[in-house]
Parts: structure tokens; C-alpha cells; sequence
């Protein structure tokens, strides 16, 4: 059967499982939009691409399946990088389809000509520029097979138009052609009995846990292996949700502003057995003085992992799942009495009490999050913003729900919970989902409440108003004479935007009101506004300045008199 | 402290790959000193002999960097002259008029360097082996002049039957 450019698309998008897609027409995708519109697929139009970006990027994360968005050439090209480059340092597989101009005009300036597979080249995976129809089926095959499998990551297909008209003979390929790519998967056994003898050996272990566990779907591993020798699981940020952050041996998130007690877990234990993550330096902080006591093992799919911040004492290259699912019977069933009573001894000053505190009266922003995971049971898919308001959700909402913490980590792209909780919402119209945002991130892509809108997605959004860029402001406090350079910021009157849009919102200052509020968001069907504005110069705490070792944090009573 | 590691990769001969190699390299900070890019017996798959100067820090990542790129087949990085030959292939035009030819010519001969071209004032000298010996035949001529010298860059090949099957997919490297 003879199909055009577009339909091999449409046709390998439905044969690749792919419901719904993000995207914004023009002239290099008329057709393949003219196309698309026949098909089962729903397409979310977003107001600006960027959204599209991050929404698959969202779906992506909540699903393990590969988010799709499409953009035309040029400036809408241009537009997808910045969520692009959001995927790429979170792993996070994502498939970009951009139009692009004729091939006859390629490399001429053409209008709106850009070199998108260029500009990406860093920040992709791998990427493509289809110059030849034929090519195009088994050009999305290997697209989706790349996007997803090892370490994942955003694959780019730029499709001139021309291409998208060209007519070809279509048989979608079972099979994949890639000499170049074999992701590993099977640790090599040998190591996974050197790692289980450390284990066994060591006296005061100590798990941290990243991404790689949740993109390789190893939460009951993780969980296995922690409760065999009763070992503490420490988080990165994107670890969060690993492992059920109300469970007994759960520490929380380690790193820049990760919590005293995981913290000094890793300055204290003697092996340290990092699972798909990636050192960091918000994780690591001064290189030379991180884990000083402890044997390291590293985990990873990703062999060029190994050793590039941090070198292991014992390195097994491999998918997390699988490498578990070897490694836990070869671990001695124990309780580790001493270390771990000492740990959750440490865990019981956990939260701040101070950050629940009300300042002069007004509402903190720890104490919003706080409510949120009342009401929500700990079981919402949280979508947070960047800034002080990320660390304040990553900090005080207890994330239960496997996949519940979806946030830029790598990248830390303001702007990116609002469009990034719409894919979630697309991917799970049932779930609970809350944007945890910033006044500052909310303002940069605001403009997506149009499509939340058009869509009928119920996100709840929850504006964190400090009247500042509060992370900025709160570096500027430590290390710069608190001159606030320009971290002042305005909002417009989120209540009169909000109802513009047709949204149901409402402000929130007196602590008194907080409960009310999230509750009777939660009781309305469909999306809601909260602006709740928070103690204007509160701060994230406690804090390892950057480039500090982690043993040295910034607490609040060296900062604040009286707390 | 800065070092410079020569490496061979294997890559499919598509569009964008050497941009790919490039990117890579630009942005994990290495800097190429030369770069020999070229068809190999197999169809379709390239070879490239490249040396390459890094952080002694990052100097174990460069292979396994480049054979996380989708088209790079194979990446071998272990090179020590014991294990494999280097060879480097120049042209070095030198003035040389009528008086002082023969002298050069005898210079290039020690060196097993052929006199590809003569004009009135020039010989052209191709000469190939170690990136020592060439060094050192530039040197030699300096005195009469050198006007132009144009060097690929050393290839490389290990010895006897090892096949380069180096960094396999799965990052481990494989039997040499
Ligand atoms: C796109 C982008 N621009 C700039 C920054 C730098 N930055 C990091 S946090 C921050 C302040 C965020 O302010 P706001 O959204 O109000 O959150 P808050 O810290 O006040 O909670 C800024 C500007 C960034 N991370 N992303
Ligand atoms: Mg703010």
C-alpha cells in the first residue's frame, strides 16, 4: 500500500501506541496536521511550544511510554529546545517531530529554514533529518526504540515538507538495524557478587536511590532489598517516589538542600550503593569530601556514568531492575540494629518546625505543601516548578504514589510543572495532579491555562507568591549582601486572570484559611487556581552553599534570631 | 593537567555523523589535535583514527562518550605503541632551487621520504611514518625553508590478529 510521508507518521505514531500528541501547527507540518486529523490520535494544542516539549515530557515521566510533540520549522523548532534540553538532562524519552522546509530549499535560508537537527545535536539522543520517504518508516521505528530503551532520552525527526508529500510503499519494520547501539542490560554476575559480598560486609550501608530506579521501573526491587538488611534509602531529587517516602527506611532527598539526617547518612555510612544516579554536583557538593568513610558502588545503564564525577570502588553497568533482581538473593537477610535505629533516631527532627510556623502572622510555603499532602493522602502526581518552591515540595510532601514527584531536576527549567502537569493530566485524566509553581515560573508559561482549559484538564495549581525569584533572592541574602538585584517580581491579579480564562480560583493568606481552600479545590471537578501568598522572604533550609561539602549546611538558627 | 589520548572509532557512513563526533567533543570539553576520517573494508562503516586532548580526569570517558552515539559501532581506546602501529602520511614543500636539491632530496631519502613534486624554487617531500619522525624531518628542513606543510594525522591499527572489537555496546570492554 502506497502512503504518503505524513500517513507513515500518523500510521507508525497509532502502531507505537502513542493516544495523544502535543503540538502547534504551521507551514512545514500543514500536512502532516491535514493528515493527522484522520487519525486516533488527539492532538493537544498548546499555546506556546515549549508547553509541547515539556507536556510530553510530563506524559513521559508519568507513564514510562514515549511522549510525542510536533512543531513546524523554524521559529516553532526553535521554541521546542528549551523543553528539549529539559528532557535530555532528565533521561526523559521523548520523540520531537518537526517540519522543516523542502529539501530542494534545505540549506538555502529559506524562510523559516532552520537547523534544528543542528541546534540539538547536544541536547538529543540521537536525531534525524529525513531526506528521503522511504527512509521514514524505519526512521520512527528506531526513533521510539532509541527514545525509550537504555538510558532514555529526546529523539528529534525533522521532516521537510516535501518528504511529508512523497509517497512510498509502507511495511512498518519488526525488526531494528542499529550495529551501533546495544544498550546493556544484564549486570555482569561477577560484580553482582562482588556488590552482594560488600554489602554483606559492610557495617553501616547506606542506599541512594535516582532516577534510573524509577525509569527502570525497580521500585519493588528497591523496596526488596532495603527491607533483606533493613538498609536506609537516601533520594536524589528525581529519585523522589523510589521508594514510598512514608516508609520506615526512607531518609528523604540528600544533596544541596536535602535533609540534615540523609545528608549526614552519607558522610557517615562505609558503603554507599548508588542505583541509577548520577553524582550530581547539587547532589555531591565538594567532590573530595563526599562519603569520606564509605565504599562506593555505582549502578548505572549508562557506562559512561561510571566514574565521571565520582569513581566507584565497584562499578556494575546494567539495567537497575534487572541488576537487583540478581543481586537480592545474594544479600544476607539482617537488621543493621545500630545504624539505622541511630538514622531514624535523626529522621525524627526531619521537618523544620519553624518552616510551619507562621512569620508575622503569614503563611509559609512549607506549610501549604504540608496541606496539600493531607489532603491529598500523599498519593497526588505532584508537578513542581524550579526554585524554592520545588525544594519546599520535594522537602514536605511525602510522595507515596510511584511516579508522584515529576520535576526539572537536571535542567531546573522554570516554567516547566504547568505544561509538564498537563501531560501527566492527558496521561492519567482520573489522577490527582497538582502544579506546585512559583510566581516567577508561573509567569513564564502562563499562557498554557488556555490550553488547560480547552483541554478540561483538572490540574489544581497551586501559585506559591513570595513577591521574589526566591531562590535567587535567597543566594543574593547568603552570599551577596542581601542586594535583591532585580529578584523583586510583580504578578498580575491572579484572580482576575484566572476568571478570564474561566478558571475557578481564589487567594489565600490567612493560615487560618488554608485548609478550606485546598479542600474545596479538591471538591471542584475541574481545574483550579490557589495563589497563596506565602511569607515574602523565607528560606529554603537546610542549605550546602555551592561547591561546600555537604557536611556543612546552612541551618536556620545560624541564619534567623530566635528560631 | 591536560593529556592527549588517540582513539579509533568505527561509525556508519551517514549524513551528520562527523558533526555528531564534533559536537560531542566540543562539549565535554576535549579538543581535537587531528582527525583522519576514512571508508573502511566494510561497506557503509567508517573509520577514524583521532587524538584528542582532555582533563587526565575525563581521559577513561572520551570512548565510552563516543560509543554512546547512536552510529558509532565500535570505539577502541587503548593504543600504546606496543599494541599498535601509528603512521602519519605529509606533504612538506621546501625551497630548494638548483644548488641546494641534491641536499634535500638526500635528506628526504634517509628519511624513506619520495620527491613528488619539483618546481624552480620548490620540492614537494611525501613522507610517512611515527608523528616522531616526521617532526624531525620537518625539522631538519627548516633551515632551508619550509613553505608549506599539509599532515593527515596519524592512523592507527593494533598488532598482530587483535580485531579492534573494543568498547562493545555494553560498555565492558571486550577481548583485544
Ligand atoms: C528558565 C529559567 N530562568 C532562570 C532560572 C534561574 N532561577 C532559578 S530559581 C529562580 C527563581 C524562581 O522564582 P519563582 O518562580 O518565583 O520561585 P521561588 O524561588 O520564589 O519559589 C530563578 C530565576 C531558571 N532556573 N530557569
Ligand atoms: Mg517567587
Amino acid at each position: 500500500m502506497k502512503l504518503t510521508g505524513a500517513q507513515i507518521v500518523c500510521e507508525a505514531l497509532v502502531r507505537e501506541g502513542v493516544d495523544v500528541v502535543f503540538g502547534y501547527p504551521g507551514g512545514a507540518v500543514i500536512k502532516l496536521y491535514d493528515t493527522l486529523i484522520d487519525y486516533p490520535i488527539h492532538h493537544v494544542l498548546v499555546r506556546h511550544e515549549q508547553a509541547a516539549a515539556h507536556a510530553a515530557d510530563g506524559y513521559a515521566r508519568a507513564t514510562g511510554k514515549v511522549g510525542v510533540c510536533i512543531a513546524t520549522s523554524g521559529p516553532g523548532a526553535t521554541n521546542l529546545v528549551t523543553g528539549i534540553a529539559t528532557a535530555y538532562m532528565d533521561s526523559s524519552p521523548i520523540v520531537a517531530i518537526t517540519g522543516q522546509v523542502p529539501t530542494n530549499l534545505l540549506g538555502r535560508d529559506a524562510f523559516q529554514e532552520v537547523d534544528i537537527t543542528g541546534i540539538t545535536m547536544p541536547i538529543t539522543k540521537h536525531s534525524y533529518l529525513v531526506t528521503d520517504v522511504r527512509e521514514l518508516p524505519h526512521i520512527m521505528k528506531e526513533a521510539f526504540y532509541i527514545a525509550r530503551s537504555g538510558r532514555p532520552g529526546p529523539v528529534l525527526i525533522d521532516i521537510p515538507k516535501d518528504v511529508q508529500a512523497a509517497e512510498t510503499e509502507f511495511d512498518y519494520p519488526d525488526e531494528i538495524e542499529l550495529p551501533g547501539y546495544e544498550p546493556p542490560l544484564e549486570g555482569d554476575p561477577q560484580l553482582i557478587q562482588r556488590m552482594a559480598d560488600m554489602i554483606n560486609a559492610a557495617e553501616r550501608p547506606l542506599i541512594l536511590a535516582g532516577h534510573g530506579v524509577i525509569l527502570s521501573e525497580a521500585e519493588e526491587e528497591l523496596l526488596a532489598l532495603a527491607e533483606r538488611g533493613n538498609f536506609p534509602v537516601a533520594t536524589t531529587l528525581l529519585g523522589i517516589s523510589a521508594i514510598p517516602e512514608t516508609h520506615r527506611l526512607a531518609l528523604g532527598m540528600v544533596g544541596m538542600h536535602g535533609w540534615k539526617h540523609a545528608n549526614q547518612a552519607i558522610q557517615r555510612c562505609d558503603l554507599l550503593i548508588v542505583l541509577g544516579a548520577r553524582f550530581s554536583d547539587r547532589v555531591t557538593g565538594k567532590i573530595s569530601t563526599f562519603a569520606p568513610d564509605a565504599k562506593i558502588i555505582h549502578v548505572d545503564i549508562d557506562p559512561a556514568e561510571i566514574g565521571k564525577n565520582v569513581e566507584p570502588d565497584l562499578a556494575v553497568v546494567g539495567d537497575v531492575k534487572r541488576v537487583l533482581r540478581a543481586l537480592i538473593p545474594l544479600v544476607q537477610p539482617r537488621l543493621c540494629v545500630e545504624w539505622i535505629t541511630d538514622l531514624l533516631r535523626s529522621k525524627q527532627q526531619y521537618q523544620d518546625p519553624q518552616a510551619f510556623q507562621p512569620k508575622n502572622g503569614r503563611l509559609t510555603s512549607p506549610m501549604v505543601i504540608r496541606e496539600i499532602w493531607r489532603a491529598t493522602g500523599g498519593q497526588a502526581i505532584m508537578v513542581s516548578d524550579v526554585g524554592q518552591n520545588q525544594m519546599w515540595e520535594a522537602q514536605y510532601y511525602f510522595h507515596d504514589r510511584r511516579r508522584g514527584l515529576i520535576t526539572s531536576g537536571g535542567l531546573g527549567t522554570m516554567g516547566f510543572a504547568v505544561p509538564a502537569a498537563m501531560g501527566v493530566q492527558a496521561a492519567y485524566p482520573d489522577a490527582t495532579v497538582w502544579a506546585t509553581v512559583g510566581d516567577g515560573g508561573f509567569q513564564m508559561t502562563i499562557q498554557e491555562l488556555a490550553t488547560i482549559v480547552q483541554e478540561k484538564y483538572p490540574i489544581k495549581i497551586a501559585i506559591l507568591n513570595n513577591g521574589y525569584l526566591g531562590m535567587v533572592r535567597q543566594w543574593q541574602q547568603f552570599f551577596f549582601e542581601r542586594r535583591y538585584a532585580f529578584t523583586p517580581i510583580s504578578s498580575p491579579d491572579y484572580l482576575k486572570l484566572a476568571e478570564a480564562y474561566g478558571i475557578p480560583a481564589k487567594r489565600v493568606s490567612d493560615p487560618a484559611d488554608l485548609r478550606s481552600s485546598v479542600e474545596e479545590a479538591m471538591r471542584i471537578p475541574g481545574p483550579v487556581v490557589l495563589e497563596f501568598l506565602v511569607e515574602r522572604e523565607d528560606n529554603v533550609y537546610p542549605m550546602v552553599p555551592a561547591g561546600a561539602s555537604i557536611s556543612e549546611m546552612i541551618e536556620r538558627h545560624m541564619v534567623e534570631e530566635g528560631a | 593537567m591536560k593529556t592527549t589520548k588517540t582513539i579509533i572509532a568505527w561509525m556508519e557512513d551517514k549524513p551528520g555523523v562527523l558533526a555528531r563526533v564534533a559536537s560531542m567533543i566540543r562539549r565535554r570539553n576535549y579538543n581535537v589535535v587531528s582527525l583522519a576520517v576514512a571508508p573502511t573494508e566494510t561497506p557503509a562503516i567508517s573509520r577514524m583514527t583521532a587524538v584528542l586532548e582532555c582533563d587526565a580526569s575525563q581521559e577513561k570517558l572520551v570512548g565510552l562518550q563516543l560509543r554512546k552515539l547512536v552510529n558509532v559501532t565500535n570505539v577502541v581506546t587503548d593504543l600504546t605503541p606496543d599494541k599498535a602501529i601509528f603512521r602519519e602520511l605529509a606533504l612538506i614543500k621546501v625551497n630548494a632551487d638548483a644548488s641546494k636539491r641534491s641536499e634535500v632530496i638526500h635528506l628526504a631519502e634517509v628519511f624513506r621520504g619520495q620527491v613528488v613534486d619539483v618546481g624552480p624554487q620548490t620540492l614537494t617531500i611525501e613522507a610517512t611514518g611515527t608523528q616522531d619522525k616526521i617532526d624531525s624531518l620537518i625539522e631538519l628542513l627548516k633551515p632551508f625553508g619550509v613553505r608549506e606543510v599539509a599532515r593527515t594525522g596519524p592512523v592507527a591499527m593494533l598488532r598482530g590478529t587483535a580485531n579492534g572489537r573494543g568498547i562493545s555496546g555494553n560498555g565492558r570492554k571486550a577481548e583485544q
